[in-house]
This record gives structure tokens, sequence and C-alpha cells, in this order.
């Protein structure tokens, strides 16, 4: 903006800017120092950290040298690394299309309920996830316990063998999924009634008139409605997921023979348990460019699809 | 001392998009101001330059004699009503109306005085312990203007106050803005896009289009001297019907041609006037109220026979809407005793004593 | 089954339509709570089995012959035994120190940067606000091991100050990235109409924003609270000395000892660590709610 003197300021303007331009001025000061803890954080506790992460996954392991790609070479070439590639993908497409799907079911059906009751029932099934995950899992671990297993006492009630949870690697994964889908399920479903409750209700009753069944207007009325909030979830939680923790680390921490480790693990095993630093930085590295591709994606859909409705 | 002066005043946002395009007013003591026009004429920006919401690109502002271009809201001295009110959600009317004042740490004696005393012009002293959000539109409405009248200040801003408001309520707060401003005596700048609130609570109207002033006067005077087409069409409901016709000289007189073979004597005091435009197309300008059932007996009064396409009873009228070739859209305002049908051909009669002649290209009215 | 009823108009169709037409809203009904019971008691099966657990005596529990999800003799003396343990109280008071201050930290940073974004228009403040959105989607797990070194090198590991430096990068972001959507809810006449009656920016900030936003300042502060709380990662990294540790990671590693048969007094000790974030839940539910859909529904 052309800062103009052309009619003179009575009071005592500066020669270049109006005093309500400097007010202007000050203002941006006062909000950019309003704005500089946030900044601080960012810069120092995200975007510095992930340069150092780069850096750091580049020395070897007395990080004395620098070994360029050494830590990524070994890993690419590593069968556990690729193991824990296949796992965490595994893991986290399973957790979440459960998760999407239990909840897509359950925000339905409490929506569907008279409305007088849905608080309470709310209130009930996000338990799971009010409760710190490592604590929660802590009683699943205890219920999946090989000799005092309560799941397994229900299964013999309807006579299925005892089921190995922790101890055989395929049930030790169904494991960490079945405790992550419990605790993430409810945050799916909670979001998903915030959608639908944004849906305007004309919409539903425009579409009855028009004649859609039940099953056509959730395809064409609520599912396209509430698509940018399913995407964002299904992003959130794809993420979340994907670089899980508390749950492993509490069920299997890791077991039975690395068979149930994530990125998160492996590298909290790599570099701070067995003291390989570079080589964790590296391991978590990984995650990165498979979150972007995540990210990438469905940002574009949302932003693309809010430019539309806009 | 508050009169209000604006100086080729322009407002230019980023891009160049000018808004306000260079419009001089001024505005006198006591005076109530009213800045009409359709959306985006740049009237609500004009009135924000006037508060100090915007930055005055180039001109100036003058508020009782002081430049206020670079002084900030807070110390031009003025109060603003918003149209949704803007009332603080988290405190009781009381606390809305003594906010400006505790800011300008008034004593708390004085603001409970000043607080009551607009409380009782505006009639809401049982509210003052409510909050905004258990009160009704027009309740909102009169704090809204509490807010405004405790501060005392040199001139009342009105942006668009009535729009939230049902059609009853409107009218009812009309009458009670007019009221405060004859008791206070503030000068009053009043935004709106609605004609009738301008012509009914204005000593002065100010019409605007595109960024700048078309005509500025008195209710009446905008009513029965428009001087541009766009105010003649824009005072006065329903609008002006506007006809092409063609200004030709007869025997010492002039006599309008409209299509359809319609001629029109022009009246004798107006010959003068219009002579200038002795065999050019003009656009004659006549008002639903001057197109009426057949009357007689004076000298200007004409007859036309049309066609009604839509009745409209509205009780105390009745609108008859119709079309000639080359003009759609006319309406006359009938006699609701006067037997009308669509399609049925009535005559009649247009009061030319109040007809306008416009200059097709400039719209100007000759 | 709609173009079926229009054809055929005599009444005795249209009777028919209206009896199935209210079959089948009782059907999905029944459906319905029928899921909501089933998820119910799945959703809840561990915390109550937990329960269950924690109040059992040893010999019960060891016991294999009874239903293990009910309970014959209610005991509280795992309860005693953990509320006992000097290690297992530090745990709690290293969690609420953190906590109060991690939230203290976060609410102050994250409602005045909020501010300054959505009503300050500055260079780089649309640029910031996607990069606080972006920030959000960085998980936990991603930088913990460069931010070990950061700590380490500040001589901050094994030390709940540590913690305190890092824990803003849970919270702040997503308090934030909410706030900006709150703020940017209140109209902007409001804040007119206080420049206007004559407030500073700090006036506003404090006497209209804080107010006016208050809901999302609870649902904010609520999410920081849960966040701090539940955090894992960090403390599993940081701390490895016993008197420096937060909840979740004591109860995990330090009540959970090879063989010993303490299950009693871990489920109880986890009971008592997932109190917190419970009791907020349940008294504030609504603004957790409110706080946890917000980051889908304003962005």
């Amino acid at each position: 903006m052309p800062a103009d003197g052309t009619l003179a300021a009575p009071v005592s303007a500066a020669p270049r800017a109006s005093s309500l331009q400097r007010l202007a001025r000050r203002r941006s000061t006062i909000a950019f120092v309003m704005t500089l803890p946030l900044i601080a954080v960012i810069a120092g506790l995200v975007a510095y950290p992930a340069g150092y992460a780069i850096y750091l996954s580049m020395l070897n392991r007395r990080m004395d040298e620098f070994a360029w790609f050494l830590n990524y070479e070994i890993l690419v070439e590593s069968e556990t690394f690729w193991l824990v590639v296949w796992q965490s993908c595994l893991f986290a497409v399973t957790a979440v299309v459960l998760k999407a799907l239990i909840g897509f079911w359950l925000a339905h059906m409490l929506h569907h309920i008279p409305t007088k009751g849905q608080r309470k029932w709310r209130g009930m099934l996000l338990v799971p996830w009010v409760i710190p995950p490592a604590l929660s899992t802590l009683g699943w671990w205890w219920m999946f316990d090989p000799t005092y297993s309560s799941i397994n006492w229900l299964l013999a009630i309807i006579a299925v063998p005892p089921v190995p949870w922790l101890g055989e690697p395929w049930w030790a994964r169904v494991s960490v999924i079945i405790v992550n889908v419990w605790y993430g399920a409810p945050f799916f479903m909670i979001m998903y009634l915030a959608a639908l409750k944004s849906v305007p209700e004309q919409l539903y009753e425009a579409a009855a008139i028009d004649g859609a069944t039940g099953w056509q207007r959730l395809r064409y009325v609520t599912l396209p409605m509430m698509r940018n909030i399913i995407s964002i979830t299904v992003l959130f939680s794809l993420i979340v997921t994907f670089a899980n923790y508390d749950i492993v680390r509490v069920l299997t921490n890791g077991g039975p023979r690395d068979l149930t480790h994530l990125f998160a693990t492996y590298a909290f095993q790599v570099g701070i348990l067995s003291g390989n630093i570079p080589r964790g930085a590296a391991v978590s590295l990984f995650m990165l460019p498979l979150l972007a591709v995540f990210a990438f994606f469905i940002l574009r859909g949302v932003t693309r699809r809010n430019k539309e409705m806009a | 001392m508050a009169q209000v002066s604006l100086r080729s005043l322009v407002k230019e946002y980023d891009g160049g998009v000018q808004a306000v395009k260079g419009i001089d007013l001024e505005i006198a003591d006591h005076e109530f101001v009213v800045l009409v026009g359709p959306s985006g004429c740049g009237k609500t920006t004009t009135l924000r330059m006037i508060a100090g919401l915007e930055e005055i690109t180039r001109g100036e502002i003058a508020i009782g004699g002081t430049v206020v271009n670079d002084i900030p809201p807070r110390d031009r001295d003025i109060a603003m009503v918003f149209q949704n009110y803007a009332l603080y959600p988290h405190m009781t009317v009381f606390d809305n109306m003594a906010f400006g004042l505790l800011l300008r740490k008034f004593p708390r004696e004085e603001i409970r005085r000043r607080v009551d005393e607009a409380a009782r012009i505006l009639d809401i002293a049982s509210l003052l312990d409510r909050k905004p959000k258990a009160l009704s539109g027009g309740q909102r409405q009169r704090v809204a203007m509490g807010r405004a009248i405790v501060r005392n200040p040199k001139v009342f801003l009105f942006d668009e106050p009535l729009s939230n408001l049902d059609a009853k309520l409107r009218v009812q707060m009309r009458t009670e803005i007019k009221k405060v401003h004859q008791t206070v005596k503030t000068t009053t700048v009043y935004v709106t896009h609605d004609q009738v609130e301008a012509m009914t609570l204005a000593d002065r109207v100010v019409v605007m289009n595109h960024g700048v002033i078309e005509q500025v006067g008195p209710p009446q005077e905008l009513y029965h001297r428009p001087a541009t087409r766009f105010v003649a069409g824009f005072i006065g409901s329903p609008a002006m019907n506007f006809i092409p016709a063609r200004l030709e000289a007869a025997s010492g007189a002039l006599n309008l041609h409209l299509p359809g073979g319609i001629v029109l004597p022009v009246p004798e005091e107006r010959t003068g006037r219009y002579e200038a435009a002795k065999g050019r197309e003009v656009l004659f300008g006549i008002r639903p109220e001057h197109l009426t059932e057949r009357r007689e007996g004076r000298a200007t009064y004409a007859e036309i026979e049309i066609t009604p396409e839509v009745i409209e009873p509205m009780g105390m009228e009745t609108l008859v809407h119709f079309h000639l070739d080359g003009a759609r859209d006319l309406c006359a305002r009938l006699d609701p005793t006067v037997p009308a049908a669509p399609g049925a051909p009535i005559r009649l009669t247009a009061d030319l004593a109040n007809m306008h002649l416009l200059d097709p290209q400039s719209g100007r009215v000759l | 089954m709609s173009a079926s009823a229009a054809a055929h108009r005599d009444l005795p169709r249209i009777y028919h339509k209206v009896g199935s037409l209210r079959a089948e809203r009782r059907w999905a009904l029944w459906t319905s709570y029928a899921s909501l019971v089933v998820a119910a008691v799945i959703f809840l099966a561990p915390p109550f089995y937990m329960l269950i657990t924690s109040l059992k005596t040893n010999a019960e529990m060891a016991d294999l012959s009874g239903n293990p999800w009910l309970i014959r003799e209610v005991t509280f003396e795992h309860y005693a035994a953990i509320l006992g343990n000097e290690l297992f109280l530090g745990f709690f008071w290293n969690s609420i120190k953190v906590t109060v201050l991690v939230v203290a930290i976060t609410m102050a940073i994250s409602v005045l940067a909020a501010f300054a974004l959505s009503r300050m228009r500055f260079w780089g403040s649309q640029a910031l606000a996607t990069g606080v959105f972006l920030t959000y989607l960085v998980p936990d797990t991603l930088l913990f091991i460069p931010l070990y070194q950061i700590v380490g090198g500040l001589g901050l590991l094994n030390s709940t100050w540590g913690l305190l430096l890092v824990y803003p990068t849970l919270t702040v972001p997503f308090c934030t990235w909410i706030m900006i959507g709150y703020f940017a809810s209140i109209p902007k006449e409001l804040d007119e109409a206080a420049l206007i009656d004559g407030a500073t920016w700090t006036q506003m900030l404090l006497k209209i924003f804080v107010p006016v936003a208050l809901p999302g300042i609870i649902a904010a502060t609520i999410f920081a609270f849960t966040v701090s709380w539940a955090a894992f990662v960090y403390p599993t990294a940081f701390i490895t000395t016993p008197d420096e540790m937060p909840l979740t990671i004591g109860v995990v590693s330090q009540l959970v000892r090879g063989d010993t048969f303490a299950w009693g007094q871990i489920m109880a000790g986890a009971l008592l660590a997932a109190l917190p974030p419970v009791v907020v839940y349940a008294f504030l539910m609504d603004y957790y709610i409110a706080g946890l859909t917000a980051g889908a529904t304003k962005g």
C-alpha cells in the first residue's frame, strides 16, 4: 500500500506514514510478539528436531563420524526392518479400517435413537478413548494373560479352545489391533456423530420426498456431506495409528521374536534401548515419507471439496 | 459542535478496487443523515471510514472541525450501532452499556446515572441484569442504541441497524430511533439499503451508487425531483415506471409519443423545460401512484389504455402490472373499488404534472 | 417399493404401507439399541475387569476354578498398598506438577497466538496458521530421538523439567488450532464495537475474547490436560529413575515386576492413574467432546 501524504495530517504526522498506518504497523508488531512463543515451539521443538533428526541419522553409531546413508542402507537390507514396515502398514490399515467401520456404524445407531438417550450412550461409549492408552492396555494385557485370560474363559463357554493371545506372532498381531480398535473406535464414532448432526434435516426430507430409500439417503446425502470429516478423521487416525507406541510397548514390547514391532517401538528399541541413536533416528524418519503421502492426498481432497462447496 | 465533513473521500482496496470514489458531504450539527443505496454502493465503507474502522485512502474526514484521518476510533468520540448489534454476549445489559464508560475511567456513580438515564429513554430499565441471549431482537436493538447513547458522543453511526428485525418490529424501532434522535439531538449518520427507512428517518437522504453520491436532499425533494434515473428508480415503492418515448413538437406544444401509438401532451408549464429535447428519444418516467383509475378535472390528466397482466390487491390499493411494447414490468396503483381483471383492457389516467423525462444515455433527469 | 405404492392408491394398501413403515422403524430402533448394548459391553469390559481385579484378593485371582469376571470377596488391600507406596505417590505428584505447568504454558502460548492469528493479519500469519496445522499432524514418535539428544544436551534428561520442555509439542499446535477456530467464530463487529468503546488490544483479548470463547478455552484446556497426563513416549524415553517418573510410565514400568504376582496392585494403580482424566471427562463431557470434534469440523 502506498503511503501518501496528499492531504497533510495536522497532528504531528510523520513524514511517510500516518499515525493510523503506524498503528497498523504497531499492531502487526504486537501480533508478531504474541505469536513468538508459538513460533519458538514450532521452530525449536518441531522444525529444528526434524532437521536434527536427518543429521543424526547420517552419523555412525558412535556419533563421531559422518556416515551419509549408511544407516538407511543397513536398514533397507535388514529383514527385521522390512518386517517392521510390513507390520506397521498391516497394523495401521487394518486398525483404521476397522475403527472407521465400527465408528461409523455406532455413530449411525446413536444418531437413530431418541435424542434424549444419546448423551448417556455417548458418554459410556467414549470411555475407552478417555483412559490413557498405556494404562488401559495394562488391563488388556491382564485379559490376554496366558494362564488367567478372562477372554479365554469366556471363549471356553462357547467351546473355543484357549487362544495364545500374546504368545504366537499372528495372534499377537491380532491382539494389538484389537486393543487399538477398542481404543480408537469411540473417537471415530464421536467425529461421525458430530458430522451426522451437522447435516441439515431438510436435506433428508428433500431426499425422502424425491423418493430416496434409506440406503440411497446414506449414499447420496450423508456420505457426501460427511466426506471431509471422514477424510480428516481417517488422516488423523492413520497418522496416530501408524506412529503408535504405547499399545505395542505395553502389550508385547515388540515380541514375540520382534514380529509386532512398529516403527515407533522399533526406533525406540534401536535408538534408546540399544543406544544406536543414529539408526533409531533413521528408523523413525522412514515414517515421514509415508505420513507425508497420506497427508498430501487427504488434505488435497479436503481443500478441493471445500472450494467446490464454498 | 459536531458537524461531519467528508472531503474528496476515496477508499481503495488492495488490488485497486475503489469502493468509494471521491465523495463530498457536509453534515450539519444535530442533523440526521441517511446513506442509502444498493449493496456494494460504498455506503457502509463510508460509514466505517467515519468510524475509523477502515483506513482512508485519500481525502479527509473532519468531525467537529477536527480532521480525524489519523485518530483511532476510540478517540473520535463516536458511537456505533451494528447490524447484528455486536452486544458482548458474556456481559449483562448494564455492563454492555457501561463498558465504554468503564474503559474511559468514568466514576461509578456517573456510569450508573448515565446507564439509568439511557435505559429510561429506551424503556429497558427492567432488562439491565439480563444477558443479551435472554433478549428479543427488538430489545437487543435498544441495548445497542443504549450503548451508543450513554457515551454521549459527538456522532451516532448506525450500520443497517434494523435489517435483522422482522417487518413489524422494524417499523416500531424506526419510530423509536427517530424519537431518540429528537430527544438527544446527536448528529447521526445512518446507513441502510431500505429506501422507506431512509425516507422516514432522514433530515437529508444521501443516495449512493457505485461509490459515488447520486443525489443529496430532503426526502420530499428526492421523491419529487430526483436528479438521476438511479434515484428516480430507487426512491419510491413500487418503483417508478420508465417507458421509452419520443418528444415531438406539435403546434406550439410538445407531445410524447409512447410505443403502441400512445400520445401524451406535455403539460404547458413543462414545455419550456423540455424545449431543448425536442425531437429526441427520451425516457418517460411516472410513478405507479400517478398512474391511477380514470379521473377527470385537471388539465394534466391524460388517458392510457392498458391490459393488466397481474392484479395484486393490497387492501388500501390495488397494484396492476402490465406492459407496453418496448417497456416491461410497468405498474399502476388503483383504488381497490375499481374492477380490474387480468386480460381485460382498462383505461387509466396518468397525472402528467408528476411526470419525469430522462435522457436515456446519461440517465439525467431533464 | 414406493413405485408400487403410488400405482395402487386403494386405501387398504396405504394402511398396509403405514403399518410396515412403523414396523420398519421399530426394527431399526431395535437394531440400534442392540448394537449400542453390544458395543457398550465390549467397550466397558476392560475397565470393568480392571476394577474387578483391583478388588480381588490374590488368592481369588490365582484360583482358576471360578468365573474371573465375578468377585466373591471384595478387598481394598491393593488400593491401600498402592496409596501407601511412596513411589506411586511420587508418580502422582510428578504427573500433577508436569500437567499443571504444561497446561498453563500451553494455554498462554496458544491463546495469545490464536488471538494474533485470527484477528491481526500480519506478514506470514497465513503461513504460520498452516504451519500450526501441519505440526499437529507430526506424531510424537517421529521426533523423540532428536528431542532425546536435545534434552540430553541441555542436561535435562531424567528430569521432569525436560518433560516440561517437550510436552508443549503435543499440546500447543492442536490447542492453537482450535482456539483460532473459536476466535474466528466471534463476529468481527464485536471487536469493532470494543474498539469504538475504547478498548486496547489487551483489553479486547482479556475482556471480550477470553470470556466469549470460554467454552473453547475450557475445551482446549481439557485437551492439553488429557494429553499431557496420558503422554507416554517422552517420559519412557527421557526418564529412567522412578523418582522423576510421571504416572503412565511409572505404573507400567515400576509396578510390573517380573514374576511377582501383583495384578491387583497394578490394576489399582492404573485405575487411580486414569481417574483424573475420567473425572474431568465425567464432569465436562460436552466441552471434552467439543474439543475433540473441533479439530476436524472447524478446520
